[in-house]
């Protein structure tokens, strides 16, 4: 597979790729190994450090509601974290449907010059009509 | 990770609820103005929300050995500035307050001082900063989201300090031991923040450079000296 891969891409998936490392690298170094219960959450730790500095300390209020169980509470945070890459998803997919069909008209109209002015080349007509457009709306 | 449900005495959880309160009114006037004067922009507010969304659920094994999550605020707080990031962020924490029994309504208001207005006024801080110094974008871009992230956790431990002072080293003593637990935790966490920021943020320059033109994060000139090196 020659399939070309630009730069942007590759920039892009490095990133991911650090990201990825840094969640992965704690649980590979075996980090947690020295805690009775490895990787718990830094609140709960924060409930047992309060505990410890004030050993009559009652929490005064509780949720209105718990998730049941774990297996809900990890389905509402999936919930969660779909809902945010949904909308993120469609962002994006909007912005790049509306530029391609941005790019569509353009070649379009750069057609129609072609056609109507016939000596006139392409890559004048490609040159001259973007400047007279939004600075946006550059070719992909 | 924010303060849970009851973890903080009524006068803190009150105290920092008014504290909270005028930022968050302030912020739904800003978020009101600018969908109305540019309706435009409700879908990129709406991307920015979903980034916060999508950080806070993911929860993230650290050097610690506990986990803790990012915040995603500090995207929103290098767009649309600050006061509009208090009202994205307490949706989120409210949300989770409300259904995922994480954080809490008792506490809601000193999460909502740490993570929606503290973390964002930080971190857009340290974006102008950054950029005052003439570093590239996605620099600042990065230093502004590691910052708003890391604060943020930074103003938890100092809040459960405030609220339970350690008996032999006061406030002090109490504020190593919960940033031990929270802001060391943070730290890779907020370089994963920076990261996601930046990859978001190039993206967005790839599909939106009007808006963010118009939003000030790419200015004129350097728009067009990208699209000449572009063009090269």
């Amino acid at each position: 597979m020659s399939v070309k891969i630009s730069r942007n891409t590759k920039i892009n998936a490095l990133l991911l790729l650090i990201v990825a490392a840094l969640a992965v690298l704690p649980l590979a170094l075996g980090l947690g190994d020295h805690k009775e219960e490895p990787f718990t959450g830094a609140d709960a730790e924060a409930e047992t450090a309060i505990t410890e500095l004030q050993p009559d300390y009652e929490p005064w209020f509780s949720p209105l509601y718990e998730p049941p169980s774990g297996e809900i509470e990890s389905a509402l945070f999936a919930l969660q974290a779909a809902l945010g890459a949904g909308v993120l998803a469609y962002y994006f997919g909007v912005r790049r449907g509306r530029r391609q069909g941005e790019a569509r008209a353009l070649a379009k109209t750069g057609d129609a010059v072609d056609a109507e002015g016939g000596a006139v080349d392409t890559a004048g007509a490609g040159a001259s009509v973007p400047s007279a457009r939004a600075p946006g709306s550059k070719d992909a | 990770m924010h303060i849970a449900e009851g973890y903080l005495p009524p006068v803190h959880a009150a105290a920092w609820g008014v504290a909270a309160a005028p930022f968050v009114v302030h912020g739904v006037r800003a978020l009101t103005r600018e969908v109305r004067s540019n309706p435009e922009s409700t879908l990129l507010l709406g991307a920015s929300g979903a980034f916060t969304f999508v950080l806070s659920a993911l929860k993230l094994p650290s050097v610690t050995g506990s986990c803790s999550h990012p915040t995603g605020t500090g995207l929103g707080a290098i767009l649309f500035r600050p006061p509009i990031m208090a009202v994205l962020g307490t949706i989120t924490l409210l949300f989770q307050a409300l259904l995922l029994a994480h954080g809490g309504l008792t506490t809601l208001g000193a999460n909502a001082f740490s993570m929606a207005i503290v973390g964002p006024w930080a971190g857009y801080g340290t974006y102008l900063l950054v950029r005052r110094f003439g570093a590239p974008l996605m620099v600042a871009v990065f230093f502004g989201a590691f910052v708003a992230d890391l604060s943020t956790y930074c103003v938890t431990s100092v809040q459960l300090a405030l609220a339970f002072p350690d008996q032999g080293s006061g406030v002090m003593g109490a504020l190593a031991k919960f940033g031990s637990i929270f802001a060391v935790t943070q730290i890779p966490l907020a370089v994963s923040e920076g990261l996601l920021t930046v990859l978001v943020m190039r993206l967005l320059t790839q599909s939106s450079k009007g808006e963010l033109t118009r939003l000030g994060v790419l200015t004129g000139a350097a728009t067009k000296r990208r699209e000449e090196a572009g063009a090269r």
